[in-house]
């Protein structure tokens, strides 16, 4: 850690993989939320936390190569995250209308 | 200055994150998620994607979060009731993300010892002329294909919240 540090040129930059680690820890906490929340809600934007943590990697890369290809794949990510949102907030709007609920512990028809 | 700026907005993110997983009340989460992206939005800026950095705003910190507290409102969802996970769940759940997180960045610093730096304005291929370029010269059928996709999406959503007419 001690040459790693003394590696860091303050006047060169932020190094990529600093951008990395930090969408790895936004992503780890997008998995957490969505493991251990319980409201269907929370649990939603927890997936929308994920797919930014990965969309942070892909711009990190596009960065490093000097390519606008990781761009457009952020580009796709954002048009799916909101057609996915419009969607799942209806399937939320729908199964609330029929279960009167938000707990996905009670959301178990598909069980057995 | 580049390493302020990154430190600065990347612990706001990653409190807001933890703000997003540990808020009860989901209005809570909602805005926090807000914070996060906002602050993505700033280390998009400084990656030198200023397209992405205001569609970020505008999609992700506008629309799509004004849909989530809109559906927060009209179901009118409290606070989410902590009982009901296991005990071993709720003792074992921090270290074990601790755990995850720590391995994710040890693999990310071996894979990329000296993956290049980041400065600003070191990359100036993100404008909006050059994505649109790239939209409609290498990538014109995923785009096409995009909206397809956004009319779909559009047709399942308008059936599955339509009420039901006899």
């Amino acid at each position: 850690m001690a040459e790693a540090m003394q590696s860091i040129n303050l006047q060169a930059g932020v190094p990529i993989s600093w951008y990395l680690v930090l969408s790895a820890v936004l992503f780890s906490l997008g998995v957490a939320g969505f493991l251990f929340r319980k409201s269907i809600i929370t649990v939603f934007m927890c997936i929308e936390l994920m797919l930014n943590a990965v969309n942070l990697s892909f711009v990190a890369f596009a960065n490093q190569h000097k390519q606008v290809s990781g761009h457009i794949f952020t580009f796709f990510v954002m048009v799916v995250a909101a057609a996915e949102a419009a969607v799942g907030l209806a399937i939320i709007l729908t199964v609330f209308k029929n279960r009167e609920t938000l707990n996905i512990d009670e959301i178990n028809s598909l069980k057995n | 200055m580049d390493f302020l700026f990154f430190f600065l907005f990347a612990f706001i993110a990653v409190a807001c994150a933890v703000s997003v997983v540990v808020q009860k009340h989901p209005i809570a989460s909602a805005l926090s998620l807000v914070g996060v992206m906002a602050s993505i939005a700033v280390l998009y800026l400084q990656l030198g994607a200023e397209f992405l950095a205001m569609a970020q705003i505008i999609v992700y910190a506008g629309a799509v979060m004004v849909l989530f507290i809109f559906v927060i409102m009209l179901l009118n969802a409290g606070a989410e009731s902590r009982a009901g996970r296991s005990y071993a769940a709720q003792l074992m759940g921090p270290p074990l993300l601790v755990a995850l997180m720590a391995s994710l960045g040890f693999a990310i610093m071996r894979g990329f010892p000296g993956g290049g730096t980041v400065k600003f304005d070191s990359f100036q291929g993100g404008t909006a002329q050059n994505i649109g370029y790239a939209l409609f010269t290498d990538y014109l059928l995923p785009f096409e294909v995009t909206s397809v996709l956004i009319l779909v999406a559009i047709l399942g959503a308008i059936v599955l919240a339509r009420k039901e007419m006899d």
